[in-house]
Formats: C-alpha cells, sequence, structure tokens
C-alpha cells in the first residue's frame, strides 16, 4: 500500500508554522559532511587556512546548511518526495569554532502561499539563523500535500 | 577581469553516468544526522510509492556540482577558482533521486555579469536518467571576487 505525505492540503494554511528544529555543527561535522559530499575545501577543516582567505575562522559547507534547513520540511511531509522545488541563497557563513559545542543552525518555517488547489502545491518559506545572524536568504520550497 | 559573454548559452557535453549507490545515499543522510528512514530502507520508500531508497534532497549537488567542473575549468573562460564562492542554489525536482540511478548532467551557462568587479556565473545543470528521462535541474550562482587591489 501506498501511503501520501502526513499533512494534507486541506488542513494547511497560509501562516502555518512548521515545527522548528535546530541543528547542532561541530568540526567532526564538517568532516564527515566534507567525506559524503566530496567538497574537500579547506576552509570547511583548516583553520589556518580560512584565516588566510579572510574568513574570521572555519566555515560550515553552505550545502550543507541547505541540507540541514530542508529537514523541517522533510520531517514535516514524512516523504521527501514532496519537496518539488527548493533554493536558497547563502548570505552569511556559519562559523563552526574548535571547541566540544561548535556552532548552531536554528530553522523555522511556515507556509507562504497556497500555490495550486489541483497539484496541492504549497510555497514554505525557511529561515535559518546561527550566532543571530541569518544565513541563508530566499530561502523556499514547493512541497506537495496529501 | 570581465568572463567573456559569448560563453552564455554555451552547453557542454553531458557527463558520463553517475551510478546512485544505496550505501552512499546512506552516507550522505548520517552525514547530515537524518534518521528518515526513506533514506536507508527500501520498505519505507516503497510506502511511500518509491521504487527503491531515495536521496536527500541536496544529495544531487555532488553530482551536479562535479559537473559544472567542465565550466568553471574550462580554460578558455578563464574563471579563477581560487576567488569563487557558493552564491545561490536552486533545484526543481521531477521525482526524487533514488539508488540505482544512472545520472548524467548536461551544464550549460545560463547568465555571465560583473558587478562592482566580482564575475557571477549562472550554471544550469539538467539531470537525466539513464531512459533519459528528466529527474532534477540544478542551478548554481556561483561569485568570483574581484582580486585584490583591482
Amino acid at each position: 500500500m501506498t501511503v501520501s505525505t502526513k499533512i494534507s492540503y486541506a488542513d494547511v494554511e497560509v501562516g502555518t508554522e512548521l515545527p522548528a528544529q535546530t541543528f547542532p555543527v561541530t568540526r567532526a561535522t564538517l568532516v564527515r559532511y566534507a567525506g559524503a559530499s566530496g567538497d574537500f575545501n579547506p576552509i570547511h577543516w583548516n583553520e589556518k587556512f580560512a584565516k588566510e582567505v579572510g574568513l574570521p575562522d572555519v566555515i560550515a559547507h553552505g550545502m550543507f546548511t541547505m541540507a540541514e534547513a530542508v529537514r523541517v520540511v522533510t520531517d514535516w511531509t514524512g516523504d521527501p518526495g514532496a519537496v518539488v522545488e527548493y533554493g536558497v541563497r547563502f548570505t552569511k557563513p556559519v562559523v563552526v569554532p574548535n571547541d566540544d559545542k561548535g556552532a548552531e543552525i536554528e530553522v523555522s518555517a511556515k507556509v507562504a502561499a497556497k500555490l495550486d488547489d489541483e497539484a496541492k502545491t504549497v510555497r514554505v518559506d525557511l529561515t535559518a539563523m546561527s550566532a543571530g545572524q541569518k544565513v541563508l536568504g530566499m530561502s523556499r520550497a514547493v512541497v506537495r500535500l496529501a | 577581469m570581465a568572463l567573456d559573454q559569448s560563453f552564455v548559452g554555451r552547453t557542454y557535453p553531458p557527463t558520463e553516468p553517475y551510478e546512485v549507490g544505496r550505501e552512499k545515499i546512506r552516507e550522505f543522510a548520517e552525514a547530515v544526522g537524518d534518521a528518515n528512514p526513506v533514506y536507508t530502507d527500501p520498505e519505507a520508500a516503497k510506502a511511500y510509492g518509491h521504487s527503491d531508497v531515495i536521496a536527500p534532497p541536496t544529495f544531487v549537488f555532488a553530482i551536479t556540482f562535479k559537473a559544472a567542473g567542465q565550466v568553471v575549468e574550462d580554460p578558455q573562460l578563464g574563471l579563477d577558482y581560487s576567488r569563487v564562492v557558493h552564491g545561490d542554489q536552486k533545484f526543481a525536482y521531477t521525482r526524487p533521486v533514488r539508488a540505482g540511478d544512472r545520472l548524467s548532467v548536461t551544464s550549460t551557462i545560463e547568465a555571465i555579469k560583473s558587478m562592482a568587479g566580482n564575475d557571477i556565473l549562472d550554471i544550469r545543470g539538467e539531470v537525466h536518467d539513464e531512459a533519459g528521462e528528466h529527474v532534477v535541474t540544478a542551478w548554481t550562482k556561483l561569485v568570483a571576487r574581484a582580486a585584490d587591489g583591482e
């Protein structure tokens, strides 16, 4: 039997908030993501290199932040296949200090528009913050609901 | 130095197929800390109508960005990659990427702009499966910051 997404189009309205989540990120997280994604740019693991190119410290991969942010959407729908479109702008880096705590990425999201009553698609606008700064801009997903 | 506008619209040859492995998807899902079973358990994926485990939405970037290397490293274009940062990223999906897919990417330069000494390059990667069906399109905006002293 095929089940559809957990969320019904009829049950959401413009302004409906998705459950917010906070994602921790340490140096170890970045090393692991580098291996899994194949992005070995040293600004994501080598403090000396990062500072030489003018960054305050090692920064997270933008694509790591993008991957975490959309989890607020995919955890909401259950089926990540419900995501039809997803885009972000990388506005500020997530700076990851070399300690046990690292950094945090706080993601909130809400339904910004009901796009199509036939296709049951909605636009979800996401906000991602780290250390009090907005790290993603224009962060939007189009999602097909049940 | 501003990039040559005549490269706008240039399309590069499709890449050799990348075969999406279940364990590579698992590795990626674990790296982003995502325990959704549709990434690791074929039965959970089937419950949502997928024929095998699917990949997280941003997984395909590793494939499209590697393909964009054809553009970024094109000596005729002359982009200084050491100064490049990732500006924007967008995906539009026909269906999710899933294990067993053999994906080929066709990269096109959509736009070249110059602003305040920065070169801005928009690359579109069209991802197709082995049957030639569209899977996802990835748009990547790269910004090459102005060289010091310019």
